[in-house]
């Protein structure tokens, strides 16, 4: 539970501005409370808000969906850590977030799926009751921005990016083709393409070289 | 309707990618390859998820200033901070900067 701390003061705030555009869109307290509750995805969250008001449903639907279609690669990643049948397994999956995904990352392509779960628990509950504050208090986006709020997100998981590529030689080349791969990519397509886009950074996993020298590397 | 119909379908679509891995492997084991790969995983995708989120749409969400505060959360963390202090800094740096600015 401790993991999921952190992370989890950056999800209230995020939350706080998902809450807070939610009211300013004109959605009521009940669909963004629910929303927060069973999707908990901020991803998807801001693009079905910000996607919804500019374009048709089914466009927005799309968009929301897209942007969420790296949990179908992670969801693969995390399939050998799981235990118990199919749906018994789909439904601890069920816990996925990214934070906790890295939280639980034991490094050598298992997860320690308890701590994934503990990770996500006050992730979900940060999510949940930074949306209601953010819905009844609904601080301007003015505001968010002054405090440097938006700093958050990014700093978070850029904190959980240094603790990960301190593992290997390989995860930094990795992180730096992922980022690339992203950066490019933002040009000419959706952030949620992009992001999906950046997850081909992980083949270079695939890529042979001399084991010695690897383990070597691996090892420094 | 209008809202909840799109909520919904989001939900559910998001509960099947996040299942779709043990519905679709069962208790079939990745080949090795397959596990390095997703051993880099985490790390690729904490670094896609940076850039998009600093970046947005089409690089249109640049912002030099959170870009700052980042930058400085990430050195304070090098520099051996604990995580939430090094996010504290980050965020009081970006927060100073658009002080001064205003």
């Amino acid at each position: 539970m401790r993991q999921g701390a952190g992370p989890g003061a950056a999800i209230f705030v995020l939350a706080l501005a998902y809450g807070a555009a939610a009211s300013v869109a004109g959605w009521g307290l009940a669909v963004p409370l629910v929303f927060s509750a069973l999707g908990f995805s901020g991803s998807a969250q801001f693009t079905l808000l910000t996607t919804l008001s500019s374009g048709t449903a089914v466009a927005a639907v799309t968009a929301a969906v897209l942007i969420n279609a790296r949990y179908v690669v992670m969801s693969v990643a995390l399939n050998d850590s799981l235990q118990g049948g199919r749906v018994h397994r789909a439904v601890q999956a069920q816990a996925l977030a990214d934070a906790s995904f890295v939280v639980a990352h034991r490094g050598d392509g298992r997860f320690d799926i308890p701590r994934l779960i503990g990770a996500s628990v006050p992730q979900w509950l940060c999510w949940v009751t930074g949306t209601a504050v953010g819905l009844l208090a609904a601080p301007s986006a003015h505001l968010l921005n002054a405090v440097g709020a938006d700093v958050t997100f990014p700093a978070f998981f850029l904190m959980l990016a240094l603790d990960e590529v301190r593992k290997s030689r390989r995860a930094i080349v990795a992180a730096l083709l992922g980022a690339a791969i992203a950066a490019a990519l933002l040009f000419v397509t959706t952030p949620g393409n992009a992001l999906l886009g950046a997850t081909a950074g992980a083949l270079i996993g695939a890529i042979h070289g001399n084991p010695e020298r690897n383990r070597r590397g691996e090892q420094s | 309707m209008r809202l909840w119909l799109p909520v919904v379908a989001v939900t559910v679509a998001t509960w099947m990618m996040k299942g779709s891995g043990p519905l679709a492997l069962g208790d079939r084991q990745l080949p090795p390859t397959a596990v390095k790969v997703s051993a880099l995983m985490a790390p690729v995708l904490l670094a896609g998820l940076i850039t998009v989120d600093l970046g947005g749409a089409r690089w249109t969400d640049l912002n030099w200033q959170q870009v700052v505060g980042v930058g400085v959360a990430g050195v304070a963390r090098t520099l051996k901070a604990p995580m939430l202090l090094a996010v504290v800094f980050g965020i009081a740096s970006t927060a100073l900067i658009r002080l001064f600015l205003a």
